[in-house]
């Protein structure tokens, strides 16, 4: 059956609390799951205090100035700080988004930050993206022709690149997936929002010559079946895309090429 | 501890090659059963209170036997559908999986055959 607890030694415990302020100054309140893979210890909620007169505005903001000021073993990934790169997801505030985006005005309270869930955790917020990577792999997300090459470019009118806006923009951060439930279950097999909405984004290329190979490839009760319209992926999304649509459009692929 | 590399794991056995008839059966099937409850909400406002034999007359009618049977295979269709989905999506141990989707399929040709065994004794029957 699905395991609807988590396991023993995944639950996560009261942490430390790293520097409880004086009284005085404009300090916000963080809760970070914690958990190292070096000692034996279940994960744990540490509490730290951001000075917000000496950080900027973003949850980004707020946890690379407890890694310099307070605890540089706090491990995070994160690049660009421009919602462009996909590598600070995490769930911050009960959401999957982008540390980096989120600002810290629209959260009420303390901020709470976990690791993407229902994934293997390496370090802290540093979740395994291995098997996500390869679902994205596996759907061959490359441009695919048997017509020779033009002596130019492959050309596309208006229209068609049009086809392409709200498809284009994902930078597998991989927060729609690990936000539905379905992936929850059964990511073994279920492809997931974002490698579907890439799949689509290829079947939707009207340059692309394999359009029929690729729904071949997704002819599956899991591959693409697993989706029950839940919409978690839309909602989660933080570049505003809806993978739900993406995968409707899928399933009417499917159907249109039987009748 | 497996060395298979994550894409192995993610391709696994292959498509199945279906899905979409399932799915699409599901929607027409769906479909069918909410045309049909229509009937069904007629018939249970003809028949409620009424006596064993003003409810045969009503089976009697060719076109109320015919569109409550249809109903019945419908329904108990798309019951099976819909059950093998939520089977595939919570079981996860092969072997109960395999199981449970035949048990499923059993059990709705067991309601589905009752209830067409019902309308054809209150239509034919004595």
């Amino acid at each position: 059956m699905v395991q609807l607890t988590l396991p023993r030694k995944s639950k996560p415990k009261q942490g430390k609390t790293w520097n409880k302020p004086e009284k005085g100054g404009n300090w916000r309140e963080f809760h970070i799951y914690r958990w190292s893979p070096d000692d034996d210890e279940n994960p744990q909620i540490d509490t730290y205090f951001v000075d917000m007169d000496d950080c900027g505005p973003m949850v980004l903001d707020g946890i690379i100035w407890i890694k310099n000021k307070i605890d540089p073993t706090l491990t995070f990934r994160r690049s660009c700080r421009e919602g462009i790169c996909g590598s600070c997801s995490m769930n911050i505030d009960g959401t999957n988004t982008l540390a980096c985006t989120k600002g810290l005005d629209e959260i009420k309270g303390a901020v709470k930050i976990y690791p993407l869930p229902h994934m293997a955790v390496i370090k802290d917020l540093v979740p395994d993206l291995n098997h996500f990577y390869a679902q994205h792999r596996s759907i061959e997300p490359w441009l695919k022709t048997t017509t020779p090459e033009p002596q130019r470019e492959w050309k596309q009118s208006i229209e068609d690149r049009a086809e392409l806006d709200g498809l284009y923009e994902c930078i597998l951060c991989a927060c729609c997936s690990t936000s539905c439930p379905s992936y929850w279950w059964n990511s073994d097999r279920y492809l997931g929002p974002a490698a579907l909405l890439q799949a689509y984004r290829w079947v939707a290329d009207s340059r692309d010559e394999a359009t029929g190979e690729r729904l071949d490839n997704l002819e599956d009760p899991f591959r693409l079946y697993r989706c029950h319209t839940i919409m978690n992926c839309a909602k989660a999304c933080p570049k505003g895309l809806s993978p739900a649509k993406a995968i409707a459009e899928l399933k009417k692929k499917m159907v249109e090429r039987k009748y | 501890m497996s060395y298979r590399t994550p894409l192995s794991n993610v391709k696994g056995l292959g498509t199945a090659n279906e899905g979409s008839e399932h799915f699409w059966r599901q929607r027409v099937t769906g479909l069918a059963n909410l045309l049909l409850s229509v009937f069904l909400v007629y018939a249970a406002f003809h028949l409620v209170g009424q006596d064993l034999t003003t409810v045969k007359a009503f089976f009697q009618n060719p076109l109320h036997f015919v569109l409550s049977t249809a109903f019945v295979m419908s329904a108990t269709y798309h019951m099976r559908l819909g059950m093998q989905v939520v089977i595939e999506d919570y079981v996860h141990n092969e072997g109960s999986k395999i199981g449970l989707v035949i048990l499923n399929t059993f059990y709705t040709a067991f309601v589905a055959l009752a209830g067409v065994y019902s309308l054809l004794k209150l239509s034919f029957g004595a």
